[in-house]
């Protein structure tokens, strides 16, 4: 017969803390959390004794103050008498603003320059890479401030399109291209017109569900409707109709020279121009390389089958590469995009009015405040990236290959 | 079936032929390559228009460029109505574009001969296979001869300096057969230390061997930005190592320290950071202490850098094989041991295209000082020389120069980093 004797028990030393693996780990905790606690008190501390020596607190009472500055472009009604919160809420839409137009210009850019880039045509494909190697290697500070150069100092004034025969003449009589910005047509919603609109969203859906009619008719009975012309007359003709039912309640307000400027239409800046086109080429350039080497990432294998099976060539494009490669290409683009919207606050380089511009900028300068300002500057960015890199994890996971 | 009946028949071998002209040469390869359909045919004749109308548009301006005068007005004299650029903006202030315009004229040799020994420094790190390893000693002292170089001052400081940091080696080299952990934060203490007791001496002997001291205030130009590139980079490999092994680490205070600062450096745009450290530090720092803007920008690039390359390599420690990590823990290593010569040179392999990467645009980023009013080559252009009355309105000839710059850096890198790929592949393709 055995007998289980339990080892003996030794007694705990203090040298293992370091010595001891089980118990090393805990240590260096310890210390790392001391360590941290330290160095925040101790910043604490300094704060505390510069803004006593200032005579400064930390408050934000100052949102609720006049701002006492004006702003070139307000998407929400704000004037000088308006609050600093309002100046802020100002300033965060116009960041959004250029942010999803420069996403959407990026986008498109990168796709096309993508693509091409993978032409069978030696002239278009060196030309593509000549473009994403130029704007990948050279700061984009640099593309914005030639971007506003070219809008500010390239272009001809308001008067030099006075006369017959002026020196500049608007495009289709319609957009003017001066120095102090371009000048559009703007849309003048009259009444009526939301009838309009209403039914153009309707007919966007009427268009989505017929194809999707028409596919289903094809995988269940093989009956081929056909797709193109039938959904561009759900899109377009109800809507035309119901606008001469309405009596045309939409009119374009279109730009003219009156006094020095231009009146009417609809007035976008050169900052926001250079803002936009450069993060938009330059992001675009980005995604030209995630496009091409997402569509790279496919075998060839795969084109070969789908060819083999008879497909043509947009089809095996759109049904057998595009689906594989978006699965590769979507990440690293949404990335791109929370590059373009952190970006965007080089805004304050060019003086377009983003929240970098008016929260960090204006009404730092102002106040005076810019331990709560740069705070609130940066828990606004902190809150869209995080929220963009969560959705990203939902979509990852939803796309995640789910194997056997 | 006798031959007769044959109406024709061959009785000898045809000479061979050479291939038709339109399957040969210059041919072949247009057909091929630019005219293979309709479509790309098209395509060819719009590309090669639009290629064709930019050397229309900007041969002339290059060629009828001025390279010698003294000012815009002059310069358009000379042009006479002809297009032309005016480089000679850049002949005339090309110190100020790269110096700065309050680096002292008669020092311009400093920063110069600091910016051609680091090629002399950094050729034994990007071509560590071709060259003797002892050359990596000058590599190792090259950060306080530029120091001495750039700002001045008595060599006793980067002595010490350097003497600081060889102290905390030889500590953490005495205390590494404790643990690893311990040793690290022993060399820092040990180095603290010495720096603190050093500073009794350099005080003292401040003429000793003295070259003029620069304010960092007065640096300017394109200096500044390769300046905060090479440090920031630098020193954010170390500290990203640092932040990807804590964050891959198994003790949870640690980690979570980790994960909050790489989230939160990576959540907000590098201005704002920058804002930080021009406007905030000042309040986090004993009441009194003066610190320069530029150490102050260099502390908040290089957090910034660490965070980034602390991501991209934990995609490198992510991408090694489970049995690597096994395989190291099954010889009896440590876990420093483990790391340094079974982890970290794979998973740091792999993650070079990264790193590079990250490195280019923290390089093109240093362009964003400018905002807060430093003078690097962008600050240069848009204040000093735009605003001064012999240049203004002169824009394409200096962003280009500043574009060109960055632009032949930034491809530079890359291509090394393309050609290092291929060097350190090991695998069989």
């Amino acid at each position: 017969m055995t007998t289980m004797t339990d080892p003996p028990q030794a007694s705990f030393r203090l040298s293992q803390l370091i010595y001891d693996t089980r118990y090393r780990s805990y240590t260096f905790q310890f210390i790392a959390l001391m360590l941290l606690i330290a160095l925040m008190a101790y910043l604490g501390a300094n704060l505390v004794t510069n803004l006593a020596e200032q005579g400064q607190n930390i408050s934000f009472g100052f949102l609720a103050e006049p701002s006492g500055y004006d702003i070139n472009q307000r998407p929400i009604e704000y004037d000088s008498q308006s609050t600093h919160l309002r100046a802020s809420i100002v300033g965060v839409l116009n960041t959004l603003i250029v942010a999803f137009l420069g996403c959407l210009t990026a986008t498109i850019l990168g796709v096309v320059a993508g693509v091409l880039r993978l032409s069978p045509n030696w002239l278009v494909r060196k030309l593509m890479a000549g473009y994403v190697e130029a704007f990948r290697n050279v700061p984009v500070l640099i593309w914005i401030l030639i971007i506003f150069t070219i809008m500010t100092a390239v272009l001809p004034a308001p008067n030099a399109f006075r006369g017959d025969d002026s020196e500049s003449s608007m495009l289709f009589g319609s957009f003017a291209f001066t120095n102090r910005g371009v000048y559009t047509p703007a849309p003048i919603w009259g009444p009526g017109s939301l009838v309009v609109v209403l039914t153009f969203l309707a007919s966007i859906f009427g268009a989505i569900y017929y194809r999707r009619y028409a596919t289903k008719l094809l995988y269940d009975t093989g009956k081929l409707l056909p797709m193109g012309w039938p959904s561009l007359v759900i899109l377009f003709v109800p809507s035309i109709l119901v606008y001469f039912v309405m009596g045309q309640p939409i009119s374009l307000d279109y730009p003219a020279l009156a006094g020095f400027n231009f009146q009417g239409g609809l007035h976008i800046r050169g900052s926001l121009i250079a803002l936009w086109f450069a993060l938009a080429i330059y992001t675009g350039a980005f995604i030209a390389e995630n496009v091409r080497a997402g569509i790279m990432a496919v075998s060839r294998g795969q084109t070969e089958a789908a060819a083999s099976l008879g497909m043509r060539p947009n089809r095996i494009m759109n049904l057998v590469i595009l689906p594989q490669a978006l699965r590769v290409i979507i990440p690293p683009l949404i990335s791109q995009y929370l590059n373009l919207t952190k970006n965007s606050s080089l805004a304050i380089a060019v003086g377009y009015m983003d929240v970098t511009g008016t929260l960090g900028g204006i009404t730092l300068n102002q106040t005076g405040r810019a331990i709560e300002c740069v705070l609130l500057l940066m828990l606004f960015y902190l809150t869209i990236s995080l929220a963009i890199s969560a959705v990203m994890n939902v979509y990852n996971k939803s796309i995640t290959l789910k194997e056997r | 079936m006798s031959k007769d009946n044959i109406a024709f028949h061959r009785t000898h071998m045809l000479p061979e032929a050479p291939p038709p002209a339109t399957e040969t040469g210059a041919i072949k390869w247009l057909r091929e390559n630019l005219f293979s359909s309709v479509a790309n045919g098209l395509l060819t004749v719009v590309a090669g228009y639009l290629l064709l109308s930019l050397v229309i548009s900007a041969g002339p301006w290059f060629l009828n460029g001025i390279w010698d005068s003294p000012s815009l007005t002059a310069c358009r004299e000379m042009l006479d109505g002809r297009t032309g650029a005016c480089f000679a903006v850049l002949t005339e202030r090309w110190n100020q574009l790269l110096f700065g315009f309050k680096y002292p004229d008669e020092l311009y040799w400093r920063p110069t001969l600091a910016f051609v020994l680091l090629f002399v420094a950094i050729a034994p790190v990007l071509f560590v296979k071709f060259l003797p390893h002892q050359l990596l000693i000058f590599t190792g002292l090259y950060p306080f001869i530029a120091y001495w170089l750039i700002w001045g001052g008595s060599i006793i400081v980067p002595v010490m300096a350097l003497l600081g940091v060889l102290f905390g080696v030889l500590v953490y080299r005495r205390t590494l057969t404790v643990s690893a952990g311990v040793a690290v934060l022993a060399g820092i203490v040990g180095a603290m230390v010495f720096w603190w007791i050093a500073g009794f001496v350099t005080g003292s002997a401040a003429g000793f061997l003295a070259l003029e001291p620069v304010a960092s205030r007065d640096m300017g130009g394109f200096m500044v930005n390769l300046m905060l590139g090479v440090v920031c980079v630098s020193l954010s490999l170390p500290f990203g190592i640092m932040l990807a092994l804590g964050r891959q680490s198994d003790m949870p205070i640690i980690k979570w320290i980790c994960v909050v600062f790489i989230e939160f450096i990576r959540g907000v745009p590098l201005i704002t950071l920058l804002f930080v450290a021009n406007v905030v530090l000042a309040y986090f720092l004993p009441p009194g202490t003066t610190f320069d803007l530029i150490l102050r920008v260099i502390i908040m690039i290089t957090m910034f850098a660490s965070a980034y390359i602390a991501e991209v390599i934990r995609g490198g420690l992510a991408a090694l094989p489970r049995g690597q990590y096994e395989a190291a823990d099954s010889l009896g290593l440590d876990y420093a041991q483990s790391m340094q010569f079974i982890i970290l040179p794979q998973a740091l392999k792999i993650s070079i295209p990264g790193i590079v990467n990250v490195a280019v645009g923290l390089f093109k980023d240093t362009t964003l000082v400018s905002v807060i009013s430093m003078f690097d080559i962008v600050g240069m252009i848009r204040g000093p020389i735009l605003a001064s009355a012999e240049w203004n309105g002169v824009y394409w000839e200096l962003f280009g120069f500043a574009a060109l710059l960055f632009f032949i850096t930034c491809y530079g890198i890359s291509q090394y980093s393309q050609w290092l790929e291929r060097q350190l592949q090991t695998d069989h393709r």
